[in-house]
């Protein structure tokens, strides 16, 4: 089931040639579910991040097959899919945290600009500076709002004096959203925020080594409605400076801050494209039941 | 004691147990559910007013009878024994104690003290006999009290959990009493002590020679309690075990929480944690056999002096014994720091060691130091290799090559051997234990303090 060797070519001539119409055209409908080969444009124009024929191993469990897609500069895409599925684990492919994990193995090629970030000269903590993630669960470390922001700065060098420092801080949090809620208590600890504050004290922190990719993996997931949206909204500002990725549950969520979507489904990329497409008019069988909620 | 009695009282309250079910079941229609409690606390509840009025009883009567039949014996002796003045009454006794246990004694042909014994040994058959009656009906007592309050309302469960209550404060009232205790005797041999050597002089004197004199013409044994040599003594070896004991601990436990792989974690744990199994003796005679002999041997080579016993040797051991203090604890706090804040970390683009040093040990920080402090009051604490590998001689000295002693030397050396129990010899042990104990207890305090201040920042 997974991609054969001219799909393989398909996907590379894809590459090369951006332009070079796709194996499935637009409009018809795969209702093949044995079919795993990805449907839709893995292609954009202007590709800040491009993924080919991705493989992750955890030990014997294949995770990830084949994954093959590009990430647009400034836009944001969601990846969708039932639990299990894979999402994470290619997140994490993309600024290489899989590399913490002992038994994992990860193979392709993955480029970030025209670097290929599995390349010898490639420094993975270089690369990390320029991917930056945030988390599921609210992670700011034990330490004041203010260290936690001036974490990644510091461990970069990129400020010369405490005032520089002091601006960077506050930049970012106000980028986040968050420097009215902590203007006051910037030397309290990060674990006294609220979910939702913390949650954005993590993208603050994120954004202030001024990455040029960020990895959100389902950032929302424990938050009420009103910091999911105010999380949102950041994240469409976000856009405008960089390029996000971003893991969701939600379809709404997907829907509303999304210019593409990529579904999973048990580790192969099962559709790509335009998320007014996915939405409105999926075309493999496999993502029309998913964003129907006929299961998972 | 009565282990016969006590025998058939548990059995008594077994029984109670079931009778107590039975009687719930009855009650109840056999319908569990309108009972109030589960039928086992009826059990219970039945065996409890069976056994713990009879055991007061009996408890009673273990505290009491001794006074009251020797009361009843000297009442019936003859005038003039009852006349005499109380101490030699008080031998009379016990003689008498002696003479009933079968014990051979002077006065054993005197028919007075036979008599006497003998009615002593009669009136102890009847209060036995009147004990038995009496701890019997109040466990019978108790089991038919309990079987007419027995009632489906009866909070069983409430009253049952109500004593085990009590059981669970008294029995950890016995671990605090017991300190109370040992702290009171200690501090009240040690106000005996001051009264004989000032305060001052023992805290700050730099003389130790505790030999005090048998006759006041002995020579050379005036005595002298100034026991700064042996703090001094004590922090340098202290000292110089946590200097080893620190840093390779640490990072020892680093290095297996943060950097092996978790087949060599699984094997170099335990080993380490083996260091701390093995007898100090053995370390003291490692200490005193191989290490001394080899430092003096070294600093032979370099030209310099060294004791055969010296506090260098007993400070390397040492410390290489507090290790797996450190470096076990350490490594489990540093482990409980969430995987979670190593991701945080890393995605930020930080390095290992800067994770470590940055995010997990100031995190696992508070751990860390009470680990420490651990370690530091086992090193104060240890006695086997330092009498072994440090000798007894109360140098006043900061070089770790001379010998030195410490407190817990003193004490045994002070304490060994025939003593008289008010010698200021003696008592000086108890002064030395009562300093012992206040710096373990600031330790504690301070490692508590640490603890939660940052606990208070950090969570
Ligand atoms: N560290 C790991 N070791 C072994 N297997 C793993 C590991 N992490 C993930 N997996 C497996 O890889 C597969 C994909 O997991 P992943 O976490 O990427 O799913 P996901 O799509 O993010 O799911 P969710 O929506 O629940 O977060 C799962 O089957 C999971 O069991
Ligand atoms: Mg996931």
């Amino acid at each position: 089931m997974s991609t054969t060797a001219i799909d393989t070519q398909v996907a590379l001539n894809g590459a090369l040639n951006r332009n070079a119409p796709l194996r499935q055209s637009a409009g018809v409908q795969v209702t093949d579910y044995e079919n795993r080969q990805t449907v839709g444009k893995i292609t954009v124009d202007n590709p800040k991040m491009v993924c080919r024929e991705v493989n992750v191993h955890y030990g014997q469990k294949h995770a990830i097959k084949n994954v093959s897609l590009d990430i647009g500069a400034n836009e944001v895409i969601a990846f969708i899919g039932p639990s299990g599925c894979g999402k994470s684990t290619f997140l994490r492919c993309l600024n290489r945290m899989n590399d913490t994990i002992p038994t994992a193995r990860v193979t392709g090629q993955i480029k970030l600009d025209d670097d290929d970030i599995h390349a010898k000269e490639i420094d993975v903590v270089q690369l990390r500076a320029r991917v930056g993630m945030v988390f599921q669960k609210p992670n700011p470390f034990p330490k004041s709002i203010y260290e936690n922001v001036a974490y990644g700065p510091r461990i970069h060098g990129m400020v010369n004096t405490k005032a520089e420092l002091d601006d960077l801080v506050r930049e970012s949090l106000e980028r986040a959203g968050l420097i009215k809620e902590v203007e006051k208590r910037m030397l309290e600890p990060g674990t006294s925020l609220s979910g939702g504050q913390q949650q954005r004290l993590c993208i603050a922190r994120a954004i202030a080594v001024n990455p040029e990719v960020i990895l959100m993996d389902e950032p929302c997931s424990a938050l009420d409605p009103i910091a999911t949206a105010k999380i949102e909204e950041l994240i469409d500002e976000l856009r405008e400076n960089y390029t996000i990725v971003i893991v969701t549950h939600s379809m709404q969520q997907a829907a509303r801050v999304s210019q593409r979507t990529a579904y999973f489904h048990l580790g192969d990329l099962i559709e790509i494209g335009d998320t007014d497409q996915i939405f409105t008019n999926p075309r493999h069988k496999l993502t029309e039941d998913y964003i129907t909620g006929r299961f998972g | 004691m009565q282990p016969l009695l006590l025998l058939t009282l548990l059995l008594l309250s077994v029984g109670a147990y079931h009778l107590g079910r039975k009687r719930a079941f009855a009650v109840a229609g056999g319908q569990i559910r309108n009972l109030h409690s589960l039928p086992g606390f009826y059990g219970f509840y039945a065996a409890l007013w069976c056994g713990l009025p009879a055991l007061a009883v009996l408890a009673l009567w273990a505290i009491a009878q001794p006074g009251i039949l020797v009361n009843w014996v000297v009442a019936g002796l003859p005038p003039e024994l009852q006349n005499l003045p109380p101490d030699r009454l008080n031998l009379v006794v016990n003689d008498l104690k002696n003479l009933v246990s079968g014990n051979f004694v002077s006065s054993a042909s005197d028919p007075v003290m036979v008599e006497a014994a003998n009615r002593y040994r009669q009136l102890r058959a009847i209060g036995n006999a009147a004990l038995w009656v009496a701890v019997l009906s109040f466990a019978i007592g108790g089991i038919a009290y309990a079987w007419r309050a027995i009632s489906p309302a009866l909070r069983a469960r409430n009253r049952v959990e109500g004593i085990i209550n009590l059981f669970l404060i008294a029995s950890s009232t016995v671990a605090i009493f017991t300190t109370i205790g040992i702290v009171l005797s200690v501090v009240f041999e040690s106000l005996l002590f001051f009264r004989q050597v000032p305060v001052s002089e023992f805290l700050f004197g730099l003389q130790w020679s505790p030999q005090t004199a048998l006759r006041a013409d002995q020579v050379g044994s005036s005595g002298a309690f100034g026991a700064a040599p042996l703090f001094a003594g004590t922090l340098l070896i202290s000292g110089i075990a946590m200097l080893v004991a620190v840093p390779i601990g640490l990072m020892s436990a680093l290095y297996l929480s943060e950097y092996a792989t978790p087949k060599f974690r699984a094997f170099a744990k335990p080993a380490l944690e083996i260091l701390a199994g093995i007898p100090t003796v053995v370390y003291g005679f490692f200490a005193a056999l191989t290490v001394a002999p080899l430092i003096r041997e070294i600093g032979a080579a370099v030209g310099l002096h060294v004791a055969s016993e010296s506090a260098l040797a007993a400070g390397l051991v040492m410390g290489i014994m507090i290790i797996p203090f450190v470096s076990s604890l350490s490594d489990d706090v540093i482990n409980a720091v969430p995987q979670s804040m190593r991701d945080g970390s890393y995605a930020l683009g930080a390095t290992k060691s800067e994770t470590i040093t940055r995010v997990l040990l100031p995190a696992a920080l508070p751990g860390i130091v009470g680990s420490i402090l651990l370690a530091v009051s086992r090193a104060i604490g240890e006695t086997m290799i330092v009498v072994m590998a440090a000798g007894l001689s109360a140098n006043l000295t900061a070089n770790p090559l001379e010998a030195v002693t410490t407190v817990t030397v003193q004490i045994v050396t002070l304490l060994t051997g025939d003593q008289e129990f008010d010698s200021p010899k003696t008592l000086a042990a108890f002064a030395l234990g009562l300093v012992l104990f206040a710096v373990t207890l600031i330790l504690n305090i301070i490692a508590l303090r640490v603890v939660r201040k940052y606990r208070e920042q950090y969570e």
